[in-house]
């Protein structure tokens, strides 16, 4: 299958590798992998600052890029959700929502592809330590994703999964949301690291790199001690 | 920025930092999620029942029309006069006339929502009338001359150290802080109250169209006593509340009880139909229906959002959600605070001034989610804050997302944007987390990770050079 | 125009555009059209059970939960000693109860002073008794709720203002759910409802100190409910 990877914006400036791990798995797996150039942003901040004209602006030009894709595939439950569950709303009742409708089966969030698209999900992976998980918001509750990363967990040797008492509640990133009202978004990003700490996990684990950008972002202010890593950067752990 | 922004952002500030303030919710509201969720699975099937309740409200929400008539022509036939009041005020006059009418001078109320809504309290004592809350928790927030911090837990804020402290200096006395002791000192002071009163206010759960009813839900029996004792009984409701059948109440009160208040079903739930009817032992001898407009058929009016009128008002979506979680219940300065004031405030009162609460929100969906009648919430916070930007576009902001869109998806604009930044975060240190901080917003209290040394697109055109 | 006219026509107006039916979401599908049937109902709601025992186990079991004393007993008789034994542990003085075929029984067997609702200055009077007698409804086996009408049980304030409220009902009163209690209440009063309808559901409670759970808040402290 010839896959094209999104890499949404904050992937590609602050976590490259997470990138590069997707590359390596999917073409471990024999599939061919391209990257469009440009694309960078899917435009939900725009879009959840409620300036929709601006976000169309952006969002027409992912969608041309992607047209001609087989399957697209997103590492974030985030910018998935905005091109999947978010674009036909967007689009609705212009020339493109055609378009949007038609491509948002197309794409895929990353661990979801492996597991539902493509069948997957022992990669060889090991991994020896203690992890709990975040579920992204949008992962969680707009593309119905809870299983999909446990069942890729499940099957990584060695690797222990402490589920924690607020595995669902939202860490307080948001997007723009996150510098509009810092301080809720502290608080949320607060509750979620004391229920991660208290399952003596060494990682918090999640398929959304923007909320563990906040998490660890706060994690090292706070001199907390546990780090986050993105699913994909595990799956290529020998 | 609007006074109620100001107001807002101020106390979510304070009560963020408050912990103690903090583990209160947090502590009240884990324990309700897991009796809610025992409850839950006692459905056959949750998700069903979610789809048939949001089918019934849709259905009696658009055809408000035949239903509400139905559902007066109902009441009028067993003797219940019916009012119509299409602002706060004119609510307020009819209140304040019938109770004149009846040369009442005691009014106990059962925790009605609507009540506050058009701040019917103040009117009445401003009339010079005694007005008692009769729910426990109505009662103690009434006390300390606060609004309730919940639609359905009025007074989860408080401790039994701080409501004790409240009886003892406006009731004369509390002997322990225990709950139980507590509550019976309200049990003595409300019972009296309850015998005096010449009339009893109450709200509605829901409004039954096919047999002319009014259903009240309720744990402590306080409604079912406003309702049978005084002479008059007063019943304030919103348009939106009906339903169409009996039967559909089947449905409701065990949704209601499950995600309201983590309960099978509710202590009383009761139908009203009429004031006391030949035959019958006792009752009011005159019962008073009054149907709220108040911006309900303007919001009937907006399609896109006319499901918010669906809302049955359990607090369910209050309850999950991590803002109201972590700013609590008076932050939102609102009659109905969490998510689902924060859908509809901006809407029923100004968008302008409101629009803060539909921005105070990771939209992360929890609250979609746990609503009963699947109000997709979070997805109305997203067309409020649309709506905003387009009645009015913050100069600024525009500029920024015109100006992003122009270099996002451009390969030589976001090559620049990687490289400024790079540039910019060798100065950052200097400043960071200080007002100078332009990232200040985030670096008060998180890190900043550093732009990579090489970004992914820096990597895979290499790669792809390599290769070729 | 008058403001029902007002209203009225400001809600004709405001559907001339219709919404679009619930169930945009993801994890939404979907309902079907039109107002949903009792097996509908029945296959979201609660499981109940096909037997009389299985409901009567049921409802036993809502009872112990809910705080409600259930008492099971053997015929007529036994239902009549049973009050007695009530009022000797309870040391009532005086109650309060309704004309009906179980209460008069119950109230003889009793032989203590009746206020009868009904009466002039009933409320004084009510306050003051131990108890209140009442016949019911239907029992609901799913939610282990009473169902009391102001016809069926001796008016509005019977059943909620003495602290010890007694009901009093037979074997064939006890229904396995909700569906079925309304589906009772058609029948029996459809076009001539009485003013009051109530599923009374436990003794009075409140959670509103510190989410504590406390029975009595204003109504009865005790609920007995005796099946035969």
């Amino acid at each position: 299958m010839k896959v094209t990877l999104f890499i949404p914006c904050y992937i590609d400036l602050f976590y490259p590798q997470v990138g590069q791990c997707i590359v390596r798995i999917l073409e471990e797996l024999g599939h061919g992998v391209v990257c469009p150039e440009s694309p960078a942003c899917c435009g939900q901040p725009a879009f959840n600052t409620g300036y929709w004209d601006e976000t169309r602006t952006v969002a027409v030009k992912v969608m041309e890029r992607l047209r001609e894709a087989e399957v697209v595939v997103i590492p974030s439950g985030s910018c998935g959700a905005m091109i999947k569950v978010f674009y036909p709303e967007l689009f609705a009742g212009t020339p493109h929502e055609a378009l949007a409708r038609e491509l948002a089966p197309r794409c895929h969030e990353f661990s979801a592809f492996l597991v539902n698209k493509l069948g997957v999900t022992d990669l060889g992976a090991r991994f020896p330590h203690k992890v709990t998980f975040h579920d992204g918001c949008h992962g969680l509750r707009e593309l119905d994703n809870k299983q999909p990363p446990r069942a890729l967990m499940a099957k990584v040797r060695d690797l222990e999964l402490v589920e924690m008492s607020e595995a669902e509640t939202c860490c307080g990133f948001g997007g723009t949301f996150a510098a509009k009202f810092p301080m809720i978004s502290t608080a949320m990003g607060e509750v979620k690291c004391a229920s991660a700490l208290e399952t003596g996990a060494e990682y918090i684990v999640s398929c959304d790199s923007s909320c563990l950008m906040h998490l660890q972002g706060l994690i090292d202010r706070q001199r907390k001690p546990i780090k986050t890593l993105h699913l994909a950067e595990i799956l290529v752990q020998r | 920025m609007s006074t109620a922004a100001t107001q807002f952002k101020r106390d979510a500030r304070r009560l963020t930092a408050d912990l103690r303030h903090r583990h209160i919710i947090h502590s009240a509201l884990s324990q309700y999620e897991v009796t809610r969720d025992e409850k839950k699975a006692l459905f056959q099937d949750w998700q069903g029942a979610r789809q048939l309740a949001a089918g019934i409200k849709w259905e009696a929400v658009n055809h408000l029309d035949r239903y509400v008539d139905q559902f007066v022509r109902g009441l009028e036939a067993r003797g219940t006069r019916v009012h119509w009041a299409r602002t706060g005020q004119q609510a307020r006059d009819i209140v304040l006339g019938i109770l004149k009418s009846r040369q009442a001078r005691m009014v106990v109320k059962s925790k009605a929502m609507t009540t506050e809504e058009i701040h019917l309290n103040e009117a009445m004592e401003g009339a010079g009338y005694e007005v008692v809350e009769s729910d426990l928790g109505e009662f103690i927030v009434q006390l300390r001359g606060e609004a309730p911090y919940h639609i359905v837990f009025p007074a989860m804020h408080l401790t039994r150290g701080e409501i004790r402290e409240t009886f003892q200096r406006k009731l004369g006395g509390a002997p322990s802080d225990n709950p139980e002791a507590l509550t019976m000192v309200a049990r003595r002071v409300l019972r009296r109250k309850y015998i005096e009163a010449d009339a009893g206010i109450t709200g509605a759960n829901f409004a039954i169209a096919e047999t002319g009813m009014i259903s009240i839900t309720e744990n402590e029996g306080n409604a079912r006593l406003a309702a049978a004792l005084p002479k008059t009984m007063i019943t304030l409701l919103g348009l939106e509340k009906v339903l169409p059948r009996l039967e559909d109440l089947a449905l409701f009160l065990p949704m209601l009880a499950t995600v309201g208040a983590a309960q099978l079903i509710s202590g009383y739930n009761t139908m009203y139909g009429g004031p006391r009817q030949p035959g019958e032992a006792d009752g009011p001898e005159e019962f008073h229906v009054i149907l709220l407009d108040h911006q309900r058929t303007a919001y009937l009016a907006d399609a896109e959002q006319r499901d918010a009128l669906h809302c049955i008002r359990c607090g369910a979506c209050l309850n999950v959600c991590p803002i109201y979680r972590n700013v609590g219940g008076h932050t939102y300065g609102t009659t109905y605070s969490g998510p689902i004031g924060a859908v509809i405030t901006p809407n029923l009162r100004n968008l302008q001034d409101w629009k803060h609460l539909s921005y105070a929100s990771s939209l992360c969906g929890a609250c979609s989610e746990a609503c009963p009648v699947q109000i997709p919430l979070h997805h109305h916070l997203l067309r409020n804050r649309r709506n905003s930007t387009r009645q009015k576009p913050c100069w600024w902001q525009r500029t920024a997302f015109r100006g992003y869109a122009l270099v996002a998806n451009s390969c030589r604009g976001w090559g620049l944007v990687t490289r400024l930044g790079r540039f910019g975060q060798k100065f950052h240190g200097l400043i960071l987390g200080s007002r100078l901080d332009p990232a200040y917003a985030w670096t008060k209290t998180r890190d900043l990770p550093p732009i990579a040394a090489q970004t992914f697109k820096e990597w895979w055109r290499r790669r792809g050079k390599t290769r070729a | 125009m008058s403001e029902r006219d007002h209203i009225f026509e400001r809600i004709r107006e405001a559907l001339r555009t219709s919404a679009p039916r619930p169930g945009a979401h993801p994890w939404d599908s979907a309902g079907s059209a039109g107002l949903p049937s009792g097996a509908d109902f029945d296959r979201v709601l609660s499981a109940t059970g096909r037997t009389f025992e299985e409901n009567a186990a049921l409802f036993e079991r809502n009872s112990v939960d809910l705080a409600t004393e259930f008492l099971r007993v053997d015929g007529r008789d036994e239902a009549l000693a049973a009050v007695v034994r009530l009022r000797d542990r309870e040391g009532w003085k005086r109650v309060a109860s309704h004309r009906g075929e179980l209460t008069d029984a119950a109230c003889a067997a009793l032989g203590l002073p009746v206020h009868w609702t009904g009466a002039a200055d009933d409320v004084g009077v009510l306050e003051q008794c131990d108890a209140g007698l009442s016949e019911c409804d239907a029992l609901v086996a799913h939610t282990g709720s009473v169902l009391v009408t102001s016809r069926s049980a001796g008016g509005r304030a019977l059943s909620v203002l003495p602290p010890h409220h007694v009901v009093l009902a037979r074997r064939e009163q006890l229904l396995p759910g909700l569906p079925e209690a309304f589906a009772l209440l058609k029948t029996k009063y459809g076009g001539n409802y009485p003013s009051m309808i109530s599923f009374i559901t436990g003794p009075s409670r409140t959670g509103d100190i510190e989410r504590t759970l406390v029975l009595g808040a204003h109504g009865p402290k005790k609920l007995t409910v005796l099946l035969w």
